[in-house]
């Protein structure tokens, strides 16, 4: 005799909606297991938006802020680093920001929202080192141009407003994280504009 | 498709036929009643133990600056972290309860006499490995009582002559607990118990497939190869393993029979679990004690320090005793003579039903001196809670030796050659 | 056999009743986590009259603002002072030795003061101060003897002394009377209720929800059984 007695509808009926409903358990159970990887409130405060004063900026200098645990490098661009942007397009590898690297709103000639505040990750896109800013010297690395990141482990050129030059190991321009101005002075990096 | 790949991996590794061994063709008794739930259960809260168990371990802190701030971050900050450790916390308890009660079937059905002592005492040793597991765990949120609950049970040692106290401080790492002896109770707790445990209660299933499950009236299910008429032989069919040398009565394959049961059991005992858990997760203060949400104090010790409830008849027994060492001695007797009860009974009827009335008197007394044990060890000393206890305590111990006397020539009723029912 | 198990549980019953409680008489507090007017109320005191010497080390301001219905730009500018970020934990800048040099120990954090201590008896405990110039602040309390603490709601409470059979008397000269003092008290209690475990209002919701799914479960789950032992039967 079989141990797989005659297989009614009713049976089929119950053996399928048990068997539903305690998919269904199983699912729910899954959820805290899997919900608590997620950033912790800790994390998420830790991860805040960062809020930088860019009134007291001088034009061509840099500061560094750290959101989320990385380097964020806010520069006030001079008029002539904003005036250059165009004139050495054709040495670079995404001109026009087609690469997702930054949020729609900076897709544009400097990749910010104002032009004369450049805001990018200071975090190299070959293998993450951190490109030093090579102001005035920065001919000597790409000729034609004054100002610029140069990333001292590979060798990997980015211009004013963080696009990757050509021949370079980095395959991308630098990341431009969400930043918005609540203020005129006040650059706040990790929110976009018109968000809480 | 899918025939082809179990027939490759069929040839590999016994996959089908295990499934078949102990599953779809393991023959189970046909009469298991509500008591026969708790080992399926017990196995549900090891599961349900170790996967929050090892979630948990993500986001603590096993240090004596950080484990308390830890288990609030937990709480608080991680993503349903509170229902994780609500689910383990919850688990601890009912653990006990399942298994307790799982134990107290084994004990009025007879379970642990031949051929299942062996069977019985892999069972004692995941009771014994449970009770370190749970102790150990006990400590890790760094409460107070944690703390003084652990300095209680540390000292324990102490009262061991000569080498005791140097024993006690070898436990700690410490000349105090301290963050030394919660890392070393974090390590055991998450690692070296539960890979004990795994191994214990794998053995303990196979010892009970090698020797097949007993039940509420206690015949033997499987009788002589040749003995039974085809027309008495259980209807199902069941694995050769067990055909070959016996005819199977009065049973049924344990998929899908009692898998379709023990389901429902689990559906039963999840709405219990859960009832508890969300609603009572400190179990009216008996699963999460009070002075727990304070953090350890070694110069502060809480107004009553309470084992948690499934320590308490263990407690208890070292408690009434006036002397240390041999209080501690009586303690360790009190799991010792559980370990040796297949020979303290000397009958070979199994089930109480078929027993005397004397030894239906032994268990009831036996159960009710283990519950006024455990509920005195939940409370403070005084000297009628002492007196009880050593009333209870007799009456422990008594079982045991009033089992091995009255068994030997025990008037029972004549055992049915098959389930009745 | 199910007499047996009656037994048991008759046995049992005491043990759960007698579930480990304060050992002082305490008042009811009769606290409601879902009001929110009262637990931003008894924030609002928290702030203005505990959290100088009392941190809430575990809790922070944006999880607070949040459970409270407080908006967090409101929060900033009305409930923080000390320029600390939202995300920051309640706490304050005493330093704890000092602190315990002040009064004899450190203040406490009170985080989970009502989950240790039950709210009952935090209601009470901030209603039973009396005069006694015996103590460094001159009062001591009935529910917890010999406090360390000086009485910091007294200007609103007024003063209560023990008469001669060591009851405490009504309070006077205080700013409250007594039903606004107590109410006062209710929603202070209220609020370190919420913040010993903030999730309990969540915990209580999702407890009906999955209790009334295993019922469905175990619904299907019986017949399923009955359906199979059908062959067996």
């Amino acid at each position: 005799m079989s141990n797989t007695p005659v297989n009614n509808g009713r049976r089929r009926f119950l053996t399928a909606a048990t068997s539903v409903v305690g998919g269904v358990g199983v699912v729910g159970v899954a959820v805290p297991f899997i919900g608590s990887w997620n950033p912790s409130a800790r994390a998420k405060a830790a991860g805040a938006p960062v809020e930088v004063n860019v009134s007291k900026l001088e034009p061509g200098q840099l500061v560094r802020a750290e959101w989320r645990g990385k380097p964020v490098y806010v520069v006030r661009r001079t008029e002539k680093n904003v005036a250059e942007l165009s004139n050495h397009e054709d040495q670079l590898r995404d001109p026009n920001s087609e690469e997702p690297q930054q949020p729609e709103y900076t897709v544009n000639q400097h990749r910010s929202i104002k032009p004369e505040i450049m805001v990018a990750l200071g975090v190299c896109t070959h293998l993450g080192c951190a490109p030093t800013y090579r102001k005035g010297d920065f001919e000597e690395v790409v000729e034609g141009v004054t100002d610029g990141f140069f990333c001292p482990c590979h060798g990997s050129k980015f211009d004013m407003a963080g696009r990757v030059f050509q021949g370079v190991p980095a395959p991308t321009n630098l990341a431009v994280p969400e930043h918005s101005f609540p203020s005129d002075d006040i650059l706040l990096i990790g929110v976009s504009p018109g968000e809480a | 498709m899918f025939e082809n790949f179990m027939a490759w991996i069929d040839k590999r590794l016994p996959v089908t036929d295990a499934w078949n061994k102990h599953l779809a063709q393991y023959p189970a008794p046909k009469n298991f009643n509500f008591w026969y739930f708790f080992g399926s259960l017990a196995m549900l809260v090891l599961v349900n133990q170790i996967l929050t168990g090892i979630w948990l371990t993500m986001n603590y802190e096993p240090s004596g600056d950080g484990a308390f701030a830890s288990i609030e971050y937990i709480m608080r900050d991680v993503d349903y972290g509170w229902l994780l450790r609500y689910m383990h916390s919850t688990g601890a308890s009912a653990f006990f309860v399942v298994v307790y009660l799982h134990m107290f079937r084994g004990l009025i059905y007879g379970s642990y006499q031949k051929p299942r002592e062996l069977l019985w005492i892999f069972g004692m040793l995941i009771f014994l490995v449970l009770m370190a597991e749970a102790f150990m765990g006990y400590l890790l949120p760094w409460g107070n009582m944690s703390y003084w609950g652990a300095q209680v049970i540390i000292s324990l040692f102490g009262a061991i002559p000569v080498v005791g106290e140097d024993l006690a401080t070898w436990i700690k790492g410490d000349y105090v607990i301290s963050g030394a002896t919660l890392n070393r109770f974090f390590a055991l707790h998450v690692i070296a118990l539960p890979l004990v445990l795994v191994v214990l209660v794998f053995l303990h299933i196979l010892a009970l497939h090698e020797v097949g499950s007993n039940n509420p009236e206690g015949t033997d299910i499987k009788k002589p190869k040749g003995s039974v008429k085809e027309e008495d032989k259980s209807k199902f069919e069941f694995h050769e393993a067990y055909t070959k040398k016996y005819d199977i009565v009065d049973a049924v394959p344990f998929h899908p029979y009692y898998s379709v049961k023990d389901i429902m059991g689990v559906a039963g005992f999840l709405i219990l679990f859960c009832w508890v858990m969300f609603f009572h997760p400190e179990g009216g203060g008996y699963f999460i004690e009070a002075p727990n949400f304070e953090p350890a104090n070694g110069l502060k010790t809480p107004e009553h320090i309470a084992p948690v409830w499934y320590f308490g008849p263990f407690y208890t027994i070292l408690r009434v005793v006036p002397d240390k060492l041999l209080g501690t001695l009586a303690m360790f007797a009190a799991i010792g003579v559980l370990f040796a009860l297949p020979w303290f009974d000397r009958s070979t009827v199994k089930s109480f039903r078929f027993r005397s009335k004397l030894h239906l008197f032994n268990i009831v007394q036996f159960a009710i001196c283990f519950i006024a044990l455990g509920i005195l060890g939940t409370l403070p000393a005084s000297d009628l809670a002492n007196l009880i206890g050593r009333i209870a305590s007799l009456g422990y111990f008594g079982f045991f030796v009033a089992i091995w006397f009255y068994s030997k020539n025990e008037k029972t009723k004549p055992v049915p050659e098959r389930v009745t029912k | 056999m199910k007499k047996f198990v009656l037994v048991l549980l008759a046995t049992l019953m005491p043990a759960l009743a007698m579930a480990a409680g304060p050992s002082v008489p305490v008042d009811p507090a009769g606290n409601d986590l879902a009001d929110k007017e009262s637990l931003k109320r008894g924030f609002r005191s928290y702030i203005n009259y505990c959290l100088a010497c009392h941190q809430l080390q575990y809790q922070r301001y944006n999880r607070t603002f949040a459970d409270l219905g407080i908006d967090e730009k409101d929060g900033k500018e009305n409930w923080m002072y000390t320029g600390e970020k939202v995300g920051d934990h309640i706490t304050n800048t005493m330093p704890a030795k000092e602190a315990a040099n002040w009064f004899g120990a450190a203040p406490p954090d009170l985080t989970l003061e009502t989950r240790f201590r039950s709210p009952d008896w935090v209601y009470t405990y901030l209603r039973s101060f009396y005069v006694d110039e015996a103590r460094p602040f001159g009062v001591n309390n009935t529910v917890f003897k010999d406090v360390g603490m000086p009485h910091v709601l007294q200007n609103l409470q007024g003063t209560r002394t023990l008469d001669a059979n060591g009851n405490l008397t009504k309070a006077v000269g205080g700013s409250m009377t007594e039903a606004e003092y107590d109410a006062f008290v209710r929603d202070l209690t209220n609020f370190l209720e919420y913040v010993s475990e903030p999730n309990k209002l969540e915990r209580k919701s999702l407890g009906y929800w999955v209790i009334g799914f295993l019922v469905v479960f175990f619904i299907l789950s019986y017949f399923l059984k009955k359906e199979y032992w059908k062959d067996v039967h």
